[in-house]
């Protein structure tokens, strides 16, 4: 057990949403991981597809990455679309 | 067709559903890891549900006012007909998973040509099996494969279980004259033929786990006419304790 993999899992509920984050699982293999998150993550019909993917290969931004992967567009207010007055004519945007 | 002899039959459908199935329930919250635990169960639950269809169906048809509930929790060994393989104990990891993948690449014969039926109910019921039966192969399958082209502990914990339980595999492909009558109408599956596509397909797999197909003879059976090996009286009595204590119980 020790030795095994963690798999992060993710499930597509309904056809045209995007696949979602549900959880982790531990198994030998890919094959396996597929087969455990059926019978862990999808026991009461949740999903039409399931993805599978070591943990290990996922790279994660860190916390400490904060100030400069995310401060500087705090003063980017032009990047909305809101940031924009739009003419009269234009309704719906 | 007789009502009798078909109630007959969704009984020893049933009971071969019911009772594998209480086996392997056995393993909840003893499994060797959190994710095989609820894997095994959800196996579990599979053939438990089966076993209601086929019980239900078979008290509809016996029309004593029974239920399914009064036909797994009130019959004794005797009136119980499932196949002697499905009340052997649970065993160890090993024993469990070669069973499995022996009855479950038997179910899916089994139940593929039982959508065939001209019973209609009968149909339906293996209809659904079949998608489960299915997916329960994959799994005994690769669990076969790994424990068996595992380690040197895994691989004779394999061969001792096949060797112990090949002999009870004779009895998957036995008809007798009850089954024989309802195949004759249409009804029933032809076990004699399954056991030609069974062979192969087992033998392919135990070769492919570096097991060898054991050269051991038939055992006795008897589950159909309600002859048992000691272990079903002990797992009855566990599984129908409730009922017998407090009878009529709910909740």
């Amino acid at each position: 057990m020790k030795h095994m993999p963690l798999f992060e899992v993710f499930i597509r509920s309904k056809r045209g949403l995007d696949h979602t984050h549900v959880g982790s699982l531990h198994a030998e293999d890919h094959q396996q991981a597929l087969e455990y998150a059926r019978d862990v993550y999808t026991r009461r019909s949740e999903g039409v597809s399931i993805w599978v993917v070591k943990s290990a290969d996922i790279v994660a931004s860190q916390e400490g990455d904060r100030d400069s992967f995310y401060d500087p567009m705090d003063d980017k207010p032009y990047r909305h679309a809101t940031h924009y007055v739009l003419p009269e004519e234009v309704n719906n945007m | 067709m007789n009502k009798d002899a078909i109630a007959e039959y969704a009984t020893r459908l049933g009971d071969d559903a019911l009772v594998l199935g209480h086996r392997l329930s056995e393993w909840c919250s003893n499994g060797p890891f959190l994710e095989e635990d609820i894997a095994t169960i959800n196996t579990a639950l599979d053939f438990i549900g089966r076993a209601r269809m086929f019980l239900s169906y078979a008290a509809e048809l016996e029309g004593a006012g029974r239920s399914e509930d009064d036909l797994a929790y009130t019959r004794d060994c005797r009136e119980f007909k499932n196949l002697l393989i499905h009340e052997l104990p649970r065993g160890d990891f090993a024993f469990t998973t070669v069973r499995q993948f022996l009855v479950d690449a038997s179910n899916v014969l089994f139940f593929e040509a039982l959508c065939e039926s001209s019973d209609p109910q009968l149909a339906a019921i293996a209809a659904k099996s079949v998608k489960e039966c299915r997916y329960h192969l994959r799994r005994s399958h690769d669990w076969l494969l790994r424990l068996g082209d595992g380690t040197e502990e895994s691989r004779r914990r394999c061969q001792d279980a096949l060797d112990d339980l090949w002999g009870y595999t004779d009895e998957l492909f036995a008809m007798d004259a009850l089954e024989q009558a309802l195949l004759d109408a249409g009804v029933a599956v032809d076990r004699v033929a399954l056991k030609e596509r069974w062979l192969p397909l087992v033998s392919a797999a135990i070769d492919e786990a570096t097991l060898q197909l054991p050269a051991l003879p038939a055992l006795p059976g008897g589950g159909r006419e309600g002859i048992h090996t000691e272990h079903l009286g002990h797992l009855l009595a566990e599984l129908q304790f409730v009922q017998r204590a407090y009878p009529g119980l709910q909740w």
